[in-house]
Order: structure tokens, then sequence, then C-alpha cells
């Protein structure tokens, strides 16, 4: 509603343009454009490390109802390349809101934009899928739109891009168990959400949360109960290390769960392929399946990529048989693994929410059992 | 699990007639429930009594019962019918009662009837209070979830109230425990209001005792529409936001979704809780709503209640969402589960996610304090509206302007007209809920008050009130624009849902100009897909929304397209029967080849279900946005026609205002309706055919209207022109009644005169619907009103067949209304109002277009007269529909064999709903003025029967046995004689006033005299009838009224009784034709008679009676 004509502009690389007026930082972004259909946790969202150079554009129209507030994040900063909305709240309406989000978008110099046909943008992306994408704001929007399209070409496409390290603890921290420790954990961090040490701090994991580049050997010599790999941004193709890694810890029978790119490193040390998503799933009401019990999971995904497995029963890998364990009802896509002689399990969304419903929980007991099981 | 392969029957309990609470939702939801089922291969059986429905279309059941929703006939039916299964939860609280009374009775278990979709512990757990607060407890203690109930404390002195009070705080709410009604329950803010409320509610409560809980006044408010299979999948097909915070009845609030104001971690869980209470609670299948406050400083939640059962908030949730809860409830109760189960609208994707919105939905209710003169238009938590509009918007403020107009009440809308007014004053009115209250808000903000002092007064989330205040800098920035509107300035206003009306106040320009010069800079709205996925998925389901965004959704069309304009928000005069005829119009010219486009913004309806129509749009029924629609539509294809004549006098009013635009207008011409609805034209009509009206003319001001009333005569009947549901109609008497009755007429309609009509006393009143295809008449029904002419028709019991209507009567009936139909030019309905007095024939007034009687008529002639009235529409002739078998080969509605099924129509008001301001309830006087909110058909084979069957279905049982009061006119006395001795034979006691009391006396019926209302108690206290009506020692009253209505006398007394007798829901009789049928019923009923009979068994017979003629 703020009558204020300035302009921005949004330029896909396939020349589509949308004009609409900035949000949060003035200036000049790039990245692979996504659609999330979340309706709420923004603030979530925005502070999820999976969405490194990415620009988000939410689907939800009203944007910034309830404001920042200290609890909310997901990792130190927002992480997000660029940031679409349609509608930003005037105001922030919340007991909990510390301060508006477009003074923390502007704060943290993230370019945005606001624009009416958010919902248009949307189906051009379905229909065509993710692509690169820049918001040009304040003097970069008067450049003519054929030189912004060639910026937009310019810049590094996600396919083969390693982001992990980028976003990753460069130091090793410890998230104490909540309550008595009953297990230790070794999680990988390759863009993890502040919410998943948590629940597992919960269940009384005591969680040694290591960098990117942590070697099976690094992770084994903590000793570990359970070895976790986390969400995180980029190409599971251009992961080899973390691939590597978990490699020796599944050789050292250590029980394993992984999260969204855990899900797919996982699937690439099975031996198993990785592909890219048209547009991905980003949202929170995905139904999942677990095909042994026929239970339906509503459940929050951010992910551009999935793992390419048989669907139709238990496959070898080179640590036993191993099956596919979730699938999406939306698409059939592969939504967990598990191995059948190993105690190793992964999901390819996201159990601790943030945001979102929390009706995959249970996984981290399952991950707690796993560990129970393997003393 | 696939479906059950046990069960081949259900039987289908529908939630009976139209009441304030519990409304056309239900229809929508069982109408989806039937359709289902009956696709799934089941045989379905029904029950509901109220024909205006589509559910009870003979097409969507197997056997379908219009019959009253009672434990014992119910039981009737499962005994003649032996369903396997019984599904009781998509007919609001009246089906689920009766399915837990036929429980609870073991007649279930006698039959070997299964409960579906419903568990009784359940239910029970669900809405006992106490047990549901302990359900609450205990998954909050044993899933460390933010959740409680409302804290509360029992005492029995003051000593331990002031204690509970420190503990409370204040204001608390004060419940005196077994007290009649809840009296003596208040709102305490000090220990003052304390002493004096828990002080009187100690001493009236039986068991000294209070219930002191604290007050969550002001809250924000929330609810969630669940789903869960028998998988124990659960999902939340929507989240609700009341912009009125705790205080109003969600019913009676402005309601958003989704919610706006949450975050993710509040919402997460308050969907944690939702899930776990309905998990503890055992809800089975099915959809059920959970109601959640939270308040706004702390983020404390406190669950409220829960409802285990299809709503009215599960209808707004399907049409907000595109997630048809009753229909995939059904599916659930027969052993689908979620993952089962495709989504319509994608129809690759299946039902078990959550539907993601990237839109916003607002919900406004529809009130009708204008109705009820005197009631307290303050809202509370005791629901008072009478319909709703929904709109849908890419933003709050585009979805709440458009539910605002879609009202279509003078003034629902924001207004920037004139001066805002005192900032002061109109936030002192905001801060008592009522109809209109966001309105003073914005004026109120417009006129300078800050977003922190509106809060203050309203406590409504400042998010809500920071749109409001943008709504006035746009409106600010509209009014200051140099010269003229640029593009910007006008996509941006038109973008937050300025109408161009609401532009052209601000401007000074008319609504035409505005639209024209939008028009020149190309600013249109695009129409944008409900698909339940924000877009994720390709949509299969075309059910649009307008908004000024980029990309147009709209299909392009092959076939020749017809739209049809629905009737808008449910409204006294305009309700469920308007969207039945519009439905019905939709089926059949789809099968006629047609591609239909429904237009309507009244979630409660079938025509808004997008299974309806080939396209919906989900729009305000206002000139502006029917003609961007249309214009739509023929950028997209060519339109053969658009339908006005069914939706009641909403799209009837935008008629030639269409053609004038060049929308091609089928059905009767806007120059023809005007023809019957301008009384100068239309008594030119009547010279020609020859016909008769009762003495009339056209008043401007009082003294035109004394000087008419003094040339025909008194009582007169004063209305203004062009209205709906008799509104404004008043029977008048005297010159003093006349003045102040032009007073007020001048507000209700300024731009018509009022007609000043000789009344007609001790008349029949008759009502006639027929079709005319320009050559051709076909007499759909002749329906004969049971009470006095005077009463309006809507709130008036009627026959069909006629019971006392000859051969002679009814040639005359269908003379003049083919004269009539000729005359004015109809190509479609017709629906005629006659008086007959004294052997003549008076035409009170000829509507051409739908009527509210038309489903009634329907079905009690099995005759899809509103299917028949489209396609005539459409050019087919009578002829061509008898040939087609649509109608009757031979013969039609006017002329119905002797051993034809007699169907009663009884209206069902809702005066129990509505209060002065001091609590004393509202004037029932019934007149001219429609009140009804619903009604109900009993239908069989004898006149006796089918009344008893419309009192059971509208009050209640006819009694068999007890008191009857009897007083009636001078002129009745005779008449009265032998029903009223056959009732003390039949074993009732008989009570009567003075002068009926001698009468009877006289003829051998004893009768005890009692003391008239006029007449006050008597020196030892013996109670006035009214008393003893309201005491509830009176089981039927016989009151036939006469005097005029003064403010004293006779029949003052009458309606006092009357009053009292809706109050207690007594039946009462008016007339002695309605003595003689109630008395024939009430033999039936004790003899045992009383049958069921489907509407499929009536048809049959009534085809067999004709095969004979």
């Amino acid at each position: 509603m703020n009558p204020i004509p300035e302009t921005a502009v949004l330029v896909l690389e396939d020349g589509r343009v949308f004009r609409g007026t900035p949000y949060g930082a003035v200036g000049e972004t790039v990245g692979e454009i996504v659609f999330n259909t979340g309706m709420t946790g923004y603030q979530e969202t925005l502070t999820d490390p999976s969405y490194a150079r990415q620009i988000v554009a939410m689907t939800a129209p009203h944007i910034g109802n309830t404001g920042v507030n200290e609890e909310d994040p997901e990792s130190s900063r927002i992480q997000v390349a660029g940031y679409v909305v349609r509608e930003p709240a005037r105001i922030a309406s919340n007991w909990r809101a510390t301060g508006s989000l477009g003074s923390a978008l502007r704060e943290q110099g993230v370019v945005g934009i606001a624009i009416p046909g958010t919902r248009a943008l949307t189906r051009h992306l379905r229909d065509r899928g993710a692509m690169r994408a820049g918001i040009f704001s304040g003097d970069a929007a008067t450049a003519p739109e054929g030189d912004l399209v060639e910026r937009v070409l310019a810049s590094p496409g996600m396919a083969g891009a390693d982001l992990a390290k980028e976003v990753a603890t460069r130091e090793p921290y410890v998230v104490p168990a909540i309550g008595g420790k009953r297990h230790t954990v070794a999680a990988v961090d390759l863009g993890i959400k502040s919410m998943t040490p948590h629940r597992m701090a919960e269940r009384g994991c005591e969680v040694h949360v290591l960098p990117a580049a942590a070697t099976a050997e690094e992770i084994l010599a903590l000793n570990p109960d359970g070895v976790f790999f986390s969400n995180g941004p980029g190409d599971p193709a251009a992961a080899d290390d973390a691939v590597a890694a978990l490699r020796g810890v599944l050789d050292a029978g250590v029980p394993f769960f992984g999260i969204c790119f855990g899900n797919q490193i996982f699937g690439r040390a099975l031996g198993l392929g990785t592909y890219k998503l048209r547009f991905g799933h980003r949202g929170v009401n995905q139904p999942v399946q677990d095909r042994r019990t026929g239970k339906v999971d509503v459940s929050a995904h951010n992910h551009g990529f999935a793992v390419d497995a048989p669907v139709d029963g238990p496959f070898d890998t080179p640590y036993g048989r191993a099956e596919v364990s979730h699938v999406n009802l939306n698409d059939g896509c592969v939504e967990g693994l598990r191995l059948l002689d190993r105690p190793a399990f992964s999901v390819q969304y996201h159990p601790e929410a943030a945001a979102g419903p929390h009706d995959a929980t249970g996984l981290f007991d399952r991950f707690c059992e796993l560990m129970k099981g393997a003393e | 699990m696939p479906r059950r392969t046990d069960l081949s029957s259900v039987l289908v309990i529908g939630s009976g007639p139209i009441v304030i609470g519990q409304a056309a939702e239900f229809d929508y939801s069982g109408s989806q429930a039937c359709r289902v089922l009956k696709a799934e291969g089941l045989r379905v059986i029904l029950v509901n009594s109220n024909p205006a429905t589509i559910m009870t279309d003979p097409e969507l059941a197997d056997a379908t019962y219009v019959e009253p929703i009672t434990p014992d006939v119910v039981e009737k039916i499962i005994a003649k019918e032996r369903p396997d299964a019984l599904l009781p939860t998509l007919g609001g609280q009246t089906a689920l009662n009766t399915a837990i009374a036929l429980y609870e009775s073991g007649a279930l278990e006698r039959y070997g009837v299964e409960l579906i979709g419903a568990d009784v512990e359940a239910i029970q757990a669900g809405e006992n209070r106490e047990r549901f607060k302990g359900v609450v407890a205990k998954v909050a203690a044993e899933q460390g979830l933010n959740a409680e109930s409302a804290r509360s404390l029992i005492c029995h002195t003051m000593d331990e109230c002031l204690a509970a009070a420190a503990e409370l705080g204040y204001p608390m709410v004060v419940r005196p425990s077994f007290t009649m009604g809840g009296a003596g329950s208040g709102f305490a803010h000090d220990e003052k209001d304390l002493r004096r409320i828990a002080g009187s509610g100690l001493a009236a409560s039986p068991t000294s005792e209070v219930l002191l809980e604290e007050s969550i006044l002001g809250w924000k408010e929330y609810e969630l529409e669940v789903m869960r299979d028998r998988a124990d999948n659960v999902v939340i097909v929507c989240s609700i936001e009341n912009l009125d915070p705790m205080g109003v009845h969600t019913g009676d609030s402005i309601t958003v979704a989704p919610a706006l104001t949450l975050t993710d971690r509040e919402y997460q869980n308050m969907r944690d809780v939702a899930i776990a209470v309905i998990r503890e609670v055992g809800v089975d299948t099915g959809g059920c709503n959970i109601q959640f406050a939270v308040h706004p400083g702390t983020g404390r939640m406190i669950v409220i209640e829960m409802n285990p059962r299809v709503s009215r908030s599960s209808a707004l949730a399907s049409k907000a969402t595109g997630f048809p809860i009753a229909k995939i409830a059904a599916k659930l109760a027969i052993g689908y589960t979620l993952d089962e189960i495709p989504n319509d609208i994608t129809a690759e994707t299946p039902a078990s996610f959550e539907p993601t919105l990237d839109y916003v939905v607002v919900k406004v209710p529809r009130f009708a304090f204008e109705k009820f003169p005197g009631a307290d238009a303050g809202l509370t938590t005791h629901m008072k509206s009478v319909g709703e509009a929904m709109a849908i918007g890419r933003n709050f403020a585009e979805a709440l302007q458009k539910a605002l107009r879609s009202l279509e009440q003078k003034g629902s809308a924001f207004s920037w007209a004139g001066d805002p007014g005192d900032p002061v004053a109109l936030l002192e009115s905001a801060a008592r809920p009522h109809d209109g209250r966001l309105r003073d808000v914005q004026r109120a903000m417009w006129a300078g008050a800050t977003i922190e002092e509106a809060y203050a007064a309203t406590s409504i989330d400042p998010w809500f009130l920071d749109q409001i205040a943008g709504l006035n800098a746009i409106a600010e920035r509209v009014r200051t624009a140099s010269d003229a509107l640029t593009r910007d300035a006008l996509l941006h206003a038109k973008r937050h849902g300025f109408s161009d009306a609401q532009i052209g106040e601000i401007r000074g320009l008319s609504e035409e100009v505005v639209r024209e010069l939008r028009h020149a800079l190309g600013v249109r709205p695009v129409y944008l897909t409900v698909d339940t996925c924000a877009a994720e998925f390709a949509a299969r389901t075309p059910y649009l929304y307008s908004s000024y965004d980029e990309e147009t959704e709209v299909p392009p069309g092959r076939k020749p397209k017809v739209i049809i304009l629905g009737s808008g928000p449910n409204r006294i005069g305009q309700g469920v029967e308007f969207d039945y005829s519009c439905v019905h119009a939709s089926f059949t010219l789809a099968e006629a080849g047609y591609e239909t486009v429904m237009v309507n913004c009244n979630p409660e309806t079938v025509s808004t279900d997008y299974d309806t129509s080939d396209r919906l749009y989900f729009e305000p029924l206002t000139l502006e946005d029917v003609l961007e629609v249309v214009h739509a539509e023929q950028e997209s294809g060519t339109v053969a026609g658009v339908i006005v004549q069914l939706g009641g006098q909403t799209p009837l009013g935008l008629a030639q205002r269409l053609k004038d635009a060049g929308v091609p207008v089928v059905g009767t011409s806007p120059e023809s309706i005007h023809l019957a609805e301008d009384r100068g034209a239309f008594g030119r009509v009547l010279q020609r055919a020859g016909l008769l009206a009762p003495k009339h003319g056209t008043a401007t001001s009082f003294e035109d209207a004394r000087d008419i009333a003094a040339e025909i005569g008194y009582p007169v009947l004063v209305r203004p022109s062009y209205v709906l549901g008799g509104r404004g109609m008043e029977i008048v008497y005297d010159d003093d009644t006349l003045r102040s009755y032009m007073a007020k007429a001048t507000e209700a309609s300024p731009d018509h005169p009022v007609l000043v009509d000789r009344f007609l006393d001790e008349a029949i009143e008759i009502d006639v619907d027929a079709l005319y295809d320009g050559d051709e008449l076909y007499l759909g029904g002749v329906m004969e009103h049971i009470e006095e002419a005077g009463i309006h028709s809507g709130d008036s019991a009627c026959a069909l067949p006629p019971i006392t209507l000859g051969h002679d009567d009814l040639r005359r009936i269908r003379e003049a209304t083919e004269a009539l139909a000729a005359g004015i030019g109809v190509r479609g309905l017709m629906n005629v109002q006659y008086a007959l007095s004294a052997g003549v024939l008076y035409v009170l007034e000829a509507n051409p277009r739908a009527s509210r009687t038309v489903p009634f008529v329907s079905k009690a002639t099995a005759v899809p007269l509103a299917k028949a009235a489209a396609r005539v529409m459409m050019g087919a002739t009578v002829a061509e529909l008898r040939a087609e078998g649509l109608l009757p080969a031979t013969g039609d509605g006017g002329e119905l064999p002797l051993d034809a099924p007699i169907a009663v129509k009884e209206a069902v008001l809702p005066f129990d709903r509505f209060r002065t301001r001091g609590g004393e309830f509202v004037d029932t006087v019934l007149g001219p003025e429609m009140r009804s909110t619903g009604e109900v058909m009993g239908i069989d084979e004898v006149f006796g029967t089918a009344y008893a069957k419309s009192q059971q279905a509208a009050y209640g049982s006819l009694p068999t046995k007890g008191r009857v009061f009897v007083s009636v006119a001078n002129r009745d006395k005779r008449h009265m004689i032998f029903p009223v001795k056959r009732l003390a034979d039949l074993g009732f006691e008989i009570l009567a006033t003075e002068g009926t009391a001698e009468v009877l006396h006289r003829n051998g019926v004893r009768a005890k005299i009692v003391r008239k209302h006029g007449a006050g108690p008597g020196p030892d206290g013996e109670p006035t009838i009214v008393r003893r009506v309201l005491d509830g020692e009176v089981d039927l009253i016989v009151n036939t009224p006469f005097g005029s209505p003064g403010q004293s006398g006779p029949r003052l007394d009458g309606y006092e009784i009357r009053t009292a007798a809706v109050l207690r829901g007594v039946p009462c009789v008016t007339t002695v034709q309605g003595l003689a049928a109630a008395v024939q019923g009430i033999e039936a009923v004790a003899g045992g008679h009383v049958g069921v009979r489907s509407l499929q068994e009536h048809a049959a017979r009534l085809r067999g009676a004709l095969d004979r003629d």
C-alpha cells in the first residue's frame, strides 16, 4: 500500500521481466530464483542456509506481518540472495516482534522486490523450471532490460555448485543435551538449521556440529553414537568430499541419519544418482508417505535436487540392501532412503520443520532408537 | 485402505429448515455427500424437511424423504429402508443430535445400523465442556504444548468469589449454576460488579454456586478446519482468523483465511494442539473444527471448543481453499483414506495435503436487524446474522472491499464521502461490536485516530487496522490526484479493492465515467484460479476470482456460454430457494450443450461449489463486477446469454443496466420486468387483461398517502416499490400510523415512491408459479395460503394443491396468469400473488422471476420448474420441453389429480434470536414484512397428515394430549365449535377466553376460562394466558386475529399470545381452516397413521394417477 512509485525490476534469464517496488536493501542481486509456497515462517525460510544463492519468491501474498524476532531465525543471518514478495507489511504486529522484516532485510543488505505478479512468476517457474534471475533497484534498475538479462546470464547456475562449505560453520561447536545426556551425535553442517540440533538435544543428544569439510576420521574421532548429515545448498553431485566422509562413517557401521542434502549425500554414498527437479519442492504442505506404514506426513520441504532410486522394491548397495522408505505423493519423488541391514536412514524433507508442521519429528526418535540399538 | 465393501446403503440426515446458525451450508455439504455416496454405488437414503434444497432433489438420492427430522420419524425411515449405515456429520447439529438420540434409544442397534463418520463417545467428549477441558489439559501436559482452557473456579460464598477474583483477575465471567437459560450471568469488571452479580447469582442458584471464569474478551480468535481418516492421517484444511476479536460469535465476525497475524511457531503450536485434541477426543473420520483464543500480549493460547462434524466454517473453508471438506468427509466415512482420494482441482495430487493460498479470503456477515425493529444490533456470542458474503483478493484490502460490497447493503462498503465525523465518537461507537463497526473504525482513522487509539477501542489486531489506514491513504491519494486520475493511481486503488463507484464518489464522478476512464486506460481485472496449491500444480477446475493482477487464467471456451447470476448473501426474503433455481439452470443448460458460468459470492451455497458449473466466478454481484466477468467471458468465447431471473432481486435489479451496457440478457426483458414492477405500467397491463387489483395509489408524501387512504378506505397496505421479501411493508389502519410510516419510508427507498393499496380483510391468498414461453403457459403450481391474507407469503403456510379452491377458481387463476404473462411479456418464470375475497379475484403482485416457492412447487409436483425455465429463457418452448420429457406430456401443476399428494409449506421464524437492548424478546408480530429464515415441507396423501408433518418439522410435534387454548374472532366461532369439540373428545383440556368459552359451553364443550393478556393477572395472581403459555402450560394455541392491530385490544392480545407461542415453541393455529387442519393432523398422529414416503414414491404415484386420468 506504500504509495512510493520507486521502481525495482526482477529479470529472469529467459528475458521475462516483472516490475515492482524495492523491498529491503536497494541495489542488485543475482541467483537462482525459486518459489516457496509456505503461508507462515518467512523468518525461518529467509535464514535457512539451504537458500544460499537463491532468490526466493513467496507465493503467500502478505509477508512481514509478524515482523522479526530473536527466537525464530534458523541461522545467524538472512541467507537468501534476494527476496520477492507481493505485499510487504507496513507494520509488524506480534507480541514477540522486535523489528520489521523490511528493516532486517535492509540492515543485512538483502535486495528484495515487491511485485504484483508473484502468481504469474510462480506459474512461469512451474512451467519453465527454476532459473537464474536478478533483482535490480535504485540506479541498477535504470539500465536497459537487455543489459540486465546479460548480467543475469553471466551469473553462475546452481548445477554443479558446491555451496555447503560457504554457509557451514568454520569451527566445530557443541549443542549440549537438554536434560540428561544419552547420546553423542556428530552432526556435519552442510548448511544446518538451528532447529535440527535442538530437536536432537531435546532427546538427550549432545550434538557436536562439525564443518562441512569434516572427514570421516574427524567425525569418527568424536566416537559418536550416531552421525548426522544436515540439509544444505548446492548440487549434491559437487559434494564429493561429503560423500567420501559419509562412506567412511557407513564403513564404520555407526548409526546414520541424514536430512535433505544429507539424504542426497547418502544416496550418492550408496551409489545412486541425483538429479535436479524442474522447480523443486519448497513449502510446508507436502504429503510424504512412509511406504512401510502407509502413513502420510504433511511435511516441510526445501529441495531442488532429488535422489534417483528404484521405488519398486529393495535394491543392492555397497552397504547391503536398501529401500526407498518415503515417497512424495504429489509427484512420486524419492523422499527417504533406508539401509535394511545397517542402522542408516535419511529423508529428503525436514522433520525439524521450522518452518512447517511437526508431523515428522518422530524421525529424530527413530535416530535415537538406532543409536540405542547400536549400544 | 479402499472403500468398505460391507456397506451397500447409507442414510444421510440433512439439517432441516434454514435457521440462524444452521443454514444453506448444510445443503452444500449434504449435496456433496449424497453425490459422493451415489457415485460410489451406494444406495442413498436421505431425510430432510427442507424442500428448498438441492440435496432433496430426487436425483441426488435413491430415496428422498422430505419428512420431519425427529428421532421417531427417522426411525420409521430406518425401519422401512433398513440402511446399513447412518452418516450424521453433514447435517449440522440437527443431524448429529437426531443420530445420537437414535443411538441412545437403541434404535440403531435394533435395526443393525452402523454410525459412520462419527463416534458417539468422541462427540460427547467434544461437546461436553468439562470433559473437553480435561482433554485439553491432558494433551498439553503429555506433549508439552502451549494450550489451556479458560481458567475457572467454582465458588459457594462471596469470600470464595473474592479469593477467586484475586486469582483470575478482572474482568471475569460470572455464571450461576443451574439457572434457567443461564439467567444471572454477567461480566464483572471490578469488585463492585462481582459483589452485585455473584451475590444475586449465589442467591438464584439452587445449589448456591457460581462459576467464575477468566474473561478472554478481546483476545485474538482463530479456527482450524481439520480432517482425519481412519489410518490416522490428519490434515489442516484451512486456518481462519477472526478480525473481530473474542466476544463476537464467529458467524457474526468478519473472518479472514488464511490466518495473517501468526508466526510459524504459533501456528504450528495451534496445529499440534488441534491434532492432539482430535486424536484424544477420538474423532472417527471426517471433518471437524477447533477454535482458539490467543492473548495478543503474551501468546497464551486457550482452546475454546470443537465441533466434531462438518460446520458452517467447513463450508467457508472449502470455498476458501478449493478443498471440498464434505465430499472428502463422505469418502472417508465409507473407508477411504486421504491419500487414496485425488485432489479434484489438480487431479494429479492426493487429498492428503494442506492447501496453500496465494490470495486472501474475507467473509463478512449479513444482518437483518431492519426486519426486527427494537432488536439490539449489538453483537455477542449469540449468532444473529442471516447470511454471509465471501470475497477473494490478492491482498487483504482487495478481498475486504470486495466482500463488503458483496453485502449489497446501503453503506456496507467503506465510504469517503463528506466529512469523516468525530474520531472520538466514532471510536466510542466502534468499542461496542455491532454491524458496521469496521466502517466506524475506518472513518475514525480517516478523521485522525491513530492505530493505537483504534486498537485500544476495539482490540482488532493492529495489522488489520493498519490495512484500513492504508485504504484511507489510497482514498486520499485518489482525491488529491491532479486533474485526471493517472493509470498508476487508478490501478493502485483497484488493486486495493476500490470499486468504480467508490472512486467516483471520491472524485465527484459517476460510476460510469470512472469505468469509461478505467477502460480507456486499459485497467481491467484478470481472473485467477483457486487451485489449493498456490500455482505449484496446474489446476483442472476453473474456480476463478478477479484481481488487478498480471495474467488472466480464463480458459478459452468452445461451446456457447450462459452466465447465471446468483443471489448473493442469504438474507430474509432471498435465501437458498434462489440458489436452488440457479443451480438447476446450470445443470440443465450443461445438458443442453451450453458451457455454464456461475457468478455468486455466497460461500454457503451449492451454486458456489466448483462442481456445479463449468466455471465459477466467486465475485460480488454488482454491476461493475458482473460487467467485467461478462467481458472476460466474451474475450474467451461467445456468450449466448446472461440469466438474471433466477437469483432473486439481486440480479434482477441489474437487468436494465446490463442490457444498456450491451449484455445479452435472456428471458423476460428488462422492459418487461419494468412493466411488472412499475405500479403505473402494471396497472395498464391489468386493465388490458381485464383484471382487478385492490384499489391503490402512489404517494411521495404523507399528504398524498392520506388522500389515497381516504379515497380507498382503511386498512391500507403500504410499501415501497421494488422490494423483495416485503421489506418495509405494513398494514396501516389510521392516519397517525400512516404518518410515521411515510416518515420511515423515505429512508427505505428514496428513489421510489410508496405504494398504498386497499388491504383485503378475510381474503384467501393464493400464490402461483408459472412458466411462459410467449405462447403457452405451464402452470407450475397453485398454492393456497392457510393464514389470512396480510401475512407475508414467505411467512405463511400454504398447501399445494389448493385445499378449498374449486374448479372455477382455478380456471380463473389460470386465465388471469396467462393474461398477465402475455401482457408483461414473460419468457421464463413468473410468480403471481392473488387474493380471493368475496368471490372476486384480485391481483396483488406479479414478479417476472423465479420465486421463493419454485423448489417447493417442483418437489410437490415432481416437475423441475427451474430447469424448464432456464431452457425457456434460452429459447425452448413449453411444447418442446413436454416432448423432451422435462415437463409432463400433458396437464400441469394447476390441475393435479384428486389423489395427488398434498404438500404443505410452513415458515420457520427466528424470533428467539433477537432481543432488545433491555433483554426483552422483540415483537414477534407477523405481518406483510417477511421475517422467516427458512421453510419446511410436509407431504402426504391427505391434508391433515401433511399439515401435521409440516408443523412437526417446523416446531416439533403437534400435541396428542394436554391443554388447548382457544380464542377466536366472532366470525369464526361457528366454525370453531366442531373441531374444538373433537379435540375435547380426543382428551384435550380446553382453555378459552370468556366469549369463546361461552359459545363452547352452550355447545356442550366444557372450557376453563383464562384471563386475557390485556386484563393482567387476577386479584389472586391468576395468570393471564400469555403467562400460562410462557410457563409451558399450554400445548396448542388456537387464536384467530381480529380487531385492528393498534396499541391495545384483542388484536394485540393475539399477537402477545403468538409471541409467547413462538418463544416456547408451542404450535399456534391462526385460522379456522388451520384449526380443522390441525385437528386432522392430531387425529392422524394420535391414531399412529403418520407414515413416511419418499419423493420418488410420491412421484411414481402421481405419474400413475396422471396416467389413469
